[in-house]
């Protein structure tokens, strides 16, 4: 499922576009060191495939549904972590801005969401693992339904997490998970098997194109992916540990250390997103897992401005329809300033 | 008697699945000669193409094109000498727009910006396109993107044109510029098509091929209008030949 | 359907009005800087994002853009913001507001801010394209020092995107021609046929590969016109700025509204 914009907070996208920023130039990188030429267009062809593959649906069985393919595992068995992942970005951006599927912002979170996890965590951990020098079909079709289900799941998560800490929405913690983590393992099932499918039938009618695919993804930056998740676990679990801690031991800690690191906060936003969200977080996580907290307290509806709840005073009703108002006579000049323009 | 510029002797060519696609091919071609290679689907015409660009290298004999003999070594200098116009344009203009398509060739041989502009614009004007060049290429029609593709191979000066199948797909109108243009054009062409019109029109020479094989190579005037040659070979007469079906003479 | 919908599009960002010759660079930053500031709103605004409008629909009307096309979209992807967002109403229930004795709860206006926040977002998006084309974002990425290979990706992707779904489309069509009804859209069937697609995209990949070699490519391919920022560019950027800065802070639609009822009372 893709993020919204409208569902996140500025610091959760800034955040995870920067983690995304940061990924798409290590793999442009590690790509530029060493990469059989054949991969630009193989990769753009590719990015131009998924996005026409997605247009072909097929009846999930059982359901009577339509579904199309994610196609993000694919490409990481077609041309490897780093290539994939920067098909997976292209695709995404692009439909980002025809379809603005999410939106700008959020872009960054679906990247993340739907490349890091096939890419860097599925594929070398699970599908390597299992499918080495021997291709059996049976062992591709269980990587590849391993892999999808874990990368889709993990992805999931991640929504659930971005949105709560957003703190946009009601969707209490544990009742978000459970909605998304069993659609997407059915979805994750069938895009394995599926996914899997389309190896095998490849493999089968046209051997020489997947020695050939194998041979690009061999050229082009192998090794020493290991070393790096190594170091990804190793950060992710001392990060999520020490902030645990600090979240239920020390709560006014953690909001010293914040206000030392944020400061005055310079973009323009009266309250700290980041305080709020992380001592919302802090209360969910030293309770009981299906315990929702009361949805609205005081404190949470901090006044934006002085003196004014937010949207909640009649001049800020009769305010609001009438700036519409003038937004409107504001587009209408302009366009008959345009015309004027045209005309001369 | 000018000298020759494309010499193929006894040049045979197996893929990796097994299929000798030529066996045993030797003719010479003359410099600024026109000649059309005609023959069934799968005869080997493509296949005789991709070795004459040298994208593929014969298995057995030898290519040489201007006096330098083909090989693994010479085949990128030989590719600047020939002008491959592949069968399908959408997989030649592959930049964001025609003027990056044409500029391509010549930003790799290393040229000035300034030159790159010149042939550029020279090469546009050639094929009548001039004005698209800040288009971007999904945005042509099918004649507008066959008479890129050949600015972007004619933007390197080769020394020979090779095309395949050039006047497929297009509708009757852009055919007829497709002819025209390469009838003004002065460099060796060799052009392999099953529209024998095209090439009884265009070129003086033709070449038939059967089986990885040359069963005839003379002149087109003579090739082409020999009705059970070309019958023997799974052609027929050019349309334009051809008498008016029975039936219809009362 | 999308097909045609992405053409559209594409053709709307050819066009040449002012905003469409604005540096990308510009419109990137500035749409980008926007949507922070909504999004920067609390859960419970809804009202300060009226004036916000200003931007999605300067773009619109400066642009030449139908407003229909825009609309069409943002209804086509509201479910899934809807979907989550209607959960709000109903879990906050704490009453905010009585206008008129009608009582609000909590639930359903941060439910309109995620609409509206949505609206806005997702508008600005579409109309980015809309009046940049999609080179102009690729030289934008490229100018803000974006990794070429991703940015010679972007443009390999879109320079073969119709052309492969027209492939698609033929593939679809030859199904559709040959299954009445149900059968045909099986998976089975779709593995197969989304295999076709794609070995014939590897081999076209292969093709285009050789015509790269035939015109001498050697591993770099250079792109992309240089466009260089003019004065108007800045001052649009600064202006939007500034514009969205005041708008965020200054609480201007209340002191309008009270304005306005201070005239009338």
């Amino acid at each position: 499922m893709h993020m919204a914009d409208a569902l996140l907070s500025p610091t959760v996208g800034g955040a995870l576009w920067a983690g995304t920023l940061g990924t798409i130039i290590y793999c442009a990188r590690k790509l530029k060191e060493k990469m059989d030429e054949k991969m630009i267009p193989l990769m753009g062809v590719l990015g131009a495939f998924i996005f026409a593959g997605q247009m072909i649906n097929f009846t999930i069985p059982g359901t009577g549904s339509s579904g199309h393919i994610g196609g993000g595992m694919l490409l990481a068995i077609l041309l490897g972590p780093y290539a994939a992942f920067l098909v997976i970005a292209s695709v995404l951006m692009v439909q980002a801005l025809f379809f603005a599927d999410g939106g700008l912002l959020a872009l960054g979170a679906n990247i993340w969401n739907l490349g890091i996890y096939p890419c860097f965590i599925a594929y070398p951990l699970i599908y390597r693992t299992i499918v080495r020098q021997k291709m059996s079909h049976r062992k591709i079709t269980i990587a590849t339904i391993l892999s999808v289900v874990i990368g889709l799941q993990l992805g999931a998560l991640s929504v659930v997490l971005e949105t709560k800490m957003s703190g946009i929405t009601e969707l209490p913690f544990s009742t978000f998970l459970l909605l998304m983590q069993p659609i997407h393992l059915a979805i994750g099932l069938i895009e394995g098997f599926v996914t899997a499918g389309i190896v095998i039938y490849v493999k089968t009618l046209r051997p020489d194109i997947v020695d050939d695919l194998e041979g690009v993804k061999a050229l082009s930056s192998g090794g020493s992916l290991k070393k790096v998740l190594v170091v990804m676990a190793v950060l992710a679990v001392i990060t999520g540990g020490a902030f645990s801690w600090f979240a239920s031991t020390h709560p006014d800690g953690l909001e010293w250390s914040i206000e030392k690191i944020y400061g005055k906060p310079e973009i323009p936003e009266k309250e700290n997103p980041i305080k709020e969200n992380l001592s919302k977080l802090q209360g969910k996580t030293a309770l009981l897992p299906d315990y929702s907290l009361p949805s609205k307290g005081k404190e949470e509806a901090n006044p934006s401005w002085p003196a004014v709840d937010p949207g909640t005073s009649l001049s800020g009703l009769i305010g609001g329809i009438m700036v519409l108002v003038l937004i409107v006579i504001f587009g209408i000049a302009v366009k008959y300033m345009r015309k004027y323009k045209e005309k001369t | 008697m000018s000298h020759h510029i494309v010499e193929l002797k006894d040049v045979h060519f197996l893929y990796p699945d097994g299929m000798e696609a030529l066996k045993g091919i030797s003719f010479k071609i003359f410099h600024g000669e026109s000649v059309g290679i005609a023959g069934a689907n799968g005869a080997g015409k493509t296949t005789l193409l991709l070795n004459l660009s040298a994208h593929l290298i014969p298995t057995k004999g030898e290519i040489s094109i201007g006096e330098v003999p083909l090989s693994k070594k010479t085949g990128q200098e030989v590719r600047k000498k020939v002008g491959f116009v592949f069968q399908r344009p959408d997989d030649q203009l592959f930049m964001p727009t025609v003027y990056e398509d044409v500029a391509f060739g010549p930003i790799n041989l290393g040229l000035s910006q300034e030159k790159v502009d010149e042939r550029v614009r020279d090469a546009l004007e050639m094929v009548g396109c001039l004005q698209l060049s800040n288009r971007p290429p999904h945005r042509l029609s099918e004649g507008q993107k066959r008479a890129v593709t050949i600015a972007t191979v004619m933007a390197m000066k080769p020394d020979i044109l090779v095309m395949d199948e050039p006047a497929s797909s297009l509708d009757p109108r852009s055919r007829r510029q497709l002819i025209n243009l390469l009838k003004g054009f002065k460099h060796t062409k060799i052009i392999a098509s099953h529209d024998l019109d095209l090439i009884l029109d265009v070129c003086e020479r033709c070449i038939i091929i059967q089986g990885g094989k040359i069963v005839a190579d003379g002149l087109s005037e003579e090739i082409l209008l020999n009705e059970k040659l070309l019958e023997e070979n799974n052609l027929e007469l050019p349309l334009s030949r051809q008498h008016s079906p029975s039936f219809l003479q009362s | 359907m999308e097909y045609f919908n992405i053409g559209y599009l594409d053709t709307l960002s050819y066009k040449d009005t002012f905003v469409h010759r604005l540096d990308p660079r510009i419109k990137i930053l500035v749409s980008f800087i926007f949507i922070l500031f909504v999004v920067s709103f609390p859960k419970y605004e809804i009202a300060g994002l009226m004036p916000f409008f200003i931007y999605p629909v300067f773009l619109l009307t400066a642009g030449d853009i139908p407003l229909r096309a825009i609309a069409k979209k943002v209804l086509f992807i509201s479910p899934f913001a809807l979907f989550i967002g209607i959960f709000n109403p109903l879990l906050d229930t704490d009453v905010i507001l009585t206008p008129f004795g009608i009582s609000v709860t909590g639930g359903w206006i941060s439910f309109f801010s995620i609409i509206v926040k949505f609206i806005l977002t997702v508008s600005t998006a579409l109309l980015l394209i809309a009046v940049t084309s999609f080179l102009g974002i690729c030289e934008g990425l490229e100018r803000l020092k974006f990794p070429r290979l991703l940015v010679i990706q972007l443009l390999f992707l879109y320079r073969y995107l119709f052309v492969l779904l027209e492939e698609a489309l033929r593939i679809l069509r030859a199904r559709e021609a040959r299954s009445f009804g149900k059968r045909g859209k099986e998976i089975k069937t779709f593995i197969r046929l989304i295999s076709i697609l794609l070995m014939r995209t590897v081999e076209r990949a292969e093709r285009i590969y050789q015509a790269m070699l035939s015109r001498g490519f050697r591993g770099e391919i250079r792109v992309l016109k240089r466009h260089s920022l003019r004065p108007r560019d800045i001052l649009f950027a600064l202006l939007s700025v500034m514009i969205f800065y005041v708008l965020r802070n200054y609480d201007i639609v209340s002191f309008i509204g009270e304005t306005l009822r201070r005239s009338f009372s």
